[in-house]
């Protein structure tokens, strides 16, 4: 590894370059896009849980006015073929075959059924309208409890139970720990289903040429390389033929990672008709066929010495998966993720996890920002507080001796977690800082006093950021875990960079931007980077599991500092210099006085113009590609700790979050701002899984939160202040030392506010143990600690 | 979603939208504001063969009268809200409005069209209510007045005709004495209230004496309880039916009338 070089552009809070045209309304995202001859889609979807399609006629709708096509699967099944969500990750998991509209039976309600394309959006809706179908409707499994009971109605024909995946996980012997055990508390955690919900919604335009046999998606997601492979593989296309363009995108958050049904069926449309094909998910469709998150009731229970030593964790958790794993990753991924998280931030060495996920009429659920951990951070961070109650000790105390120790690397817990470069310890003496704990206790006293019910809690995580190629190579699934940069010298002396990270509007441009201004020494102005085109960059990971700091930009440095190498090396032939004698500084090649001797912009003149002033038969190299993937740590932990201080109206059970805290350890931060706003953002989600998201479904399996008027998104005004600290352990294994920050916002917020929660409530005897945490059910706690 | 195709009028005078209305009866929708109408539109749950724009009707004025507060239908909950003639003769509504959706919503929404929709959430029928307001509806016949108790029939239910435009809400001036409370229970800030409380009360050296309380999100249409003391306002709250949901229960939403009414009535003595 070389020496580190002098960081200007690296750390600093540099807002994001494309920032000001986005807001100058100046953004071009998918619904902007409009091609010659384009269609568009709408879809018929599913207002059943469960059932048969016994009779479907098109006639009258196929001849509404405006309208070019009406199908059904039977229409597709010449240009696309279906797929099964199937995992080496996951052996046996049960998922059957999924198509891009119903294959006579609908399995979750919002399930598309029909795709009418017409010149309008409102003309394709009109002709759905006039779809003829005789539905009938079949038993469905919707609660998770229920749809696992023994006589609960199959969600698939044919299925013996709902059973999708079990797993058990052991870890020492947690019989003996549990059995020995000075102290064992238990509980029993519900986390409500909830959505992404970007702002901008799902979408694509689809084009396909039927001469030069190339299709082309625009399309709103996190990872155009992926989906170039399920294009090809789905459309029957040569990979080198589809191109998938990602523009400018308003949030991906993990839903836009998927195969989704209704955007595969808009594909083949556009095939079929051979025109360009729009299809724009509105409200009302992300919220029912997005992907779902959560769903899960966990009974743990945490084992400790007599010295308040925690030993193990027993964790028995069920997970709600909907009707399908979802395509390609599984719907595993998060409970899994979950399971094995509990207890991160500490020692302990026994363990036994056991998951059993349900198949249910209902939409899928899959990955979504911070994938299991606020599950797993919520059920350690209230067994931790009810550990420090029932000892009658601080809840800060009993984590500091517990903490997996920073000397001892790699620690590997009992759940199998590889723990290394964690610094707990620092996190939480700086959230001491933040906070001032002592001032903020005194005033959740002093309202006390008064009658008011403040309470302030605390969680502490570890979120497991950029994963490795293992992860979903020896899964079998088509998501890259490494990075490409291309970088090139352009006329001016600016430094044009094509990456493979994916930007969805979190800002990985920005950081980009900064490593390869520093890596070559050029200002971070002269910098441009371009993203989310398969024709365009290199291929790659794309968005996801926090992995742009940690991969994608790590790739854009090893990339400019060979791009700088081949600069110096081209000077100093010109020059007649010793090429270790040259340096390259904000642009301009200076000797080792630190005089300027060549602009890189004449440089770059002289290589594309008048290459004969280069020594004879030299050529030289300023633009290059190069490709990282990290061949060591399947993941990298990043850990912090949030707090939340907040007031419970005892009278009506709402909640306000009066202020809150983070403190984040993401190794080397390239850019605070960009890693404070991600926390910011995290946090508002995490908050919003506390106090208000949840997609509730009827018992009869009728989704009951279809607009934002019912699914509660957190608002800006009862949003509190958030204050963001940083501590630094840059990971040794890369030259920058990043590690993930994208998601660890959301991973403690939920546990933070739970146990603010719990502690406003507690000298009134009333405890919850779910979120979304409803004013009735704080109420109703309150009642019962009567 | 996208609205499905309809026709577009928009009159330029009373007479022509009310003709409009006698045409087309119940396959006719009037856009005031648009903020309820357009989004059921677009859903597709109202399916309107005509819209009547009556925006270009000159319905915007609030007048101050001799006995009342006049406001036409068409103000916007902005207007209202920051009228210093509403501040000082109806001032429950400018207690209120701030808890009506957000500022965006306050530009456009009017205070008719709030009325003649008759969410049985809205802020400003229970005002109106607890007002004793006066609805002014103008048809084919003239206009007719129907006070607010009997203007409010149900879920989305009024005495609107089908030929009939809500023109103007007369509020009777504020008398000395009487004072004024407003408080609501939603989760955000702008969401429509799971309950809440409209009240005005008469008070005699810091004693209520007389009281119209008006709930709302709490039945099919807000509710007036009338009475003479706090005493007496409690015990007929008590008998007041309260409807629930799921996440609301009947009994939790009782609680929170209990505790509108408590807190209401004490901001008024105070």
């Amino acid at each position: 590894m070389e020496p580190r070089a002098r960081f200007q552009a690296i750390g600093r809070s540099l807002p994001r370059a494309g920032t000001r045209r986005l807001v100058a309304g100046r953004g071009r995202y998918v619904d902007d896009i409009v091609l010659p001859r384009m269609v568009h889609a709408a879809f018929l979807r599913s207002p059943y849980p469960h059932a048969r399609l016994a009779r479907v006629d098109l006639t009258v709708a196929r001849a509404a006015p405006g309208v070019l096509a009406v199908y059904a699967w039977s229409d597709l099944q010449d240009t696309v073929r279906a797929w099964q969500s199937r995992s080496a990750a996951f052996p046996g998991l049960v998922s059957p075959t999924q198509t891009p509209l119903a294959d006579g039976r609908c399995a979750w309600q919002g399930e598309p059924v029909l795709m009418a394309l017409a010149d309008t959006r409102a003309a394709a809706e009109d002709a759905l309208e006039l779809a003829e179908i005789e539905w009938e409707e079949l038993p469905a499994a919707v609660g998770l409890e229920a749809a696992l009971a023994p006589q609960a109605p199959a969600v698939h024909p044919g299925l013996a139970n709902n059973v999708a995946w079990t797993k058990e996980t052991l870890g020492g012997d947690p019989d003996e720990a549990f059995a020995k055990a000075a102290l064992v508390v238990e509980t029993q955690v519900h986390l409500a289903r909830l959505t992404g919900v970007t702002l901008e919604p799902r979408g694509l335009v689809a084009d396909w040429d039927p001469a030069g046999e190339t299709l082309t998606v625009h399309h709103s997601h996190q990872m155009p390389h992926q989906m170039q492979a399920h294009f090809a593989e789905f459309f029957g296309v040569p990979a080198e033929r589809v191109r998938v363009v990602v523009p400018d995108v308003g949030g991906g958050f993990g839903l836009k990672m998927h195969v989704y049904p209704d955007e595969i069926a808009a594909i083949a449309g556009a095939i079929k008709l051979a025109r360009p094909v729009k299809f724009i998910a509105d409200r009302l469709e992300s919220l029912a066929s997005d992907i779902h998150a959560r769903e899960h009731n966990v009974r743990a229970r945490m084992a400790l010495d007599g010295e308040g030593h925690i030993v193990g964790f027993d964790v028995d958790q069920r997970h709600g998966a909907g009707a399908y794993s979802v395509f390609p990753r599984g719907s595993p991924v998060e409970s899994s993720a979950a399971l094995h998280l509990v207890g991160a931030p500490y020692r302990f060495a026994h363990f036994r996890g056991r998951l059993t996920i349900a198949l249910q009429n209902k939409a899928m659920t899959g990955q979504y920002r911070s994938v299991g951990h606020p599950i797993a951070v919520l059920v350690t961070e209230r067994l931790v507080e009810l550990a420090a109650c029932a000892r009658g000790e601080d809840g800060l105390a009993l984590r500091r001796r517990n903490f997996t120790p920073p000397g001892e690397t790699p620690y590997v817990n009992g759940a199998g977690q590889r723990l290394f470069d964690v610094s707990h310890d620092a996190c939480l003496l700086a959230l001491e800082r933040l906070v001032d704990v002592p001032r903020v206790r005194e005033t959740v006293r002093s309202a006390r006093a008064a009658g008011r019910a403040l309470g302030f809690g605390v969680a502490c995580y570890v979120e497991m950021t950029a994963t490795g190629a293992e992860a979903y190579g020896k899964a079998g699934v088509p998501v890259s875990a490494a990075d490409s940069v291309s970088l090139s010298v352009e006329l001016s002396g600016a430094v044009r960079c094509a990456a493979s990270v994916t930007e969805i509007g979190q800002g990985v441009t920005q950081a980009l931007a900064q490593a390869v201004a520093d890596g070559v020494g050029v200002p971070v102005e002269r910098v441009l980077v371009h993203t989310g085109d398969t024709a365009q960059v290199p291929h790659g990971g794309g968005a996801w599991a926090s992995r742009g700091a940690a991969i994608g930009a790590e790739a854009a440095w090893l990339a400019a500092r060979r791009l700088r190498r081949n600069i110096l090396e081209a000077a100093a032939r010109l020059l007649g210099a010793d090429d270790e004698s040259l340096d390259l500084r904000d642009g301009t090649i200076v000797d080792h006085r630190g005089e300027a001797r060549l602009e890189l912009s004449e440089l770059a003149h002289i290589a594309a113009f008048r290459g004969y002033e280069l020594p004879e038969g030299f050529q030289p190299q300023l633009s290059l590609m190069h490709h990282y993937r990290r061949s060591k740590d399947l993941f990298l932990p990043a850990n912090g700790v949030q707090a939340s201080l907040l007031e419970v109206d005892l009278h009506t059970g709402l909640v306000r979050p009066l202020r809150h805290w983070a403190v984040c350890d993401c190794g080397r931060v390239l850019n605070p701002l960009l890693v404070e706003e991600q926390l910011r953002g995290g946090v508002v989600q995490g908050i919003g899984e506390a106090l208000y998201e949840e997609l509730r479904y009827g018992e009869d399996g009728h989704l009951e939160t279809g607009t934002l008027a019912e699914y509660l998104v957190p608002m800006a005004a009862e949003m509190p202040d958030i204050e963001v600290a940083h501590v630094q352990t840059p990971y040794d294994g890369t030259s920058l030392g990043a590690k993930g920050a994208g998601e660890a916002g959301v991973a403690a917020a939920p546990a933070a506010i739970l146990n603010a929660v719990n502690d406003a409530l507690a000298p009134h005897g009333a405890a919850l143990d779910a979120v979304p945490i409803s004013p009735a059910a704080v109420l109703e706690a309150l009642e019962r600690g009567r | 979603m996208k609205a499905p195709a309809f026709r577009y009028a928009r009159p330029e005078s009373l007479d022509e939208a009310i003709a409009l209305l006698v045409e087309h009866g119940t396959d006719a929708r009037v856009l005031a504001g648009g903020q309820s109408l357009m989004p059921m539109l677009n859903l597709r749950l109202l399916q309107p063969s005509v819209l009547v724009d009556i925006n270009r009707l000159p319905l915007s004025e609030i007048r101050l009268q001799d006995q009342t507060l006049d406001i036409g239908a068409l103000a916007r909950h902005a207007e209202v809200l920051y009228s210093g003639e509403v501040a000082h003769m109806a001032p429950l509504l400018k207690l209120a409005l701030p808890h009506v959706a957000h500022l965006a919503v306050r530009n456009r929404g009017t205070h008719g069209g709030s009325c003649a929709l008759a969410d049985p959430s809205a802020e400003i029928p229970a005002c109106a209510l607890a007002l004793e307001a006066s609805f002014v509806l103008r048809g084919p016949r003239g206009e007719r007045r129907v006070p607010a108790e009997l203007f409010f029939r149900g879920l989305y239910e009024t005495a609107l005709g089908a030929d009939e435009l809500l023109v103007r809400v007369d509020y009777p001036r504020a008398q000395p004495g009487w004072r004024y409370g407003f408080q609501e229970v939603a989760r955000r800030h702008g969401d429509f209230a799971i309950a809440g409380l409209a009240a005005a009360a008469r008070v005699e050296g810091g004693v209520l004496r007389e009281a119209r309380l008006a709930f709302f999100g709490v039945a099919d249409r807000p509710v007036l309880v009338r009475g003479a003391s706090v005493e007496e306002l409690r015990e007929r709250t008590d008998k007041m039916e309260v409807s629930g949901t799921r996440v609301y229960p009947p009994p939790f939403r009782r609680r929170l009338v209990r505790v509108l009414l408590e807190r209401v009535t004490s901001s008024i003595e105070k």
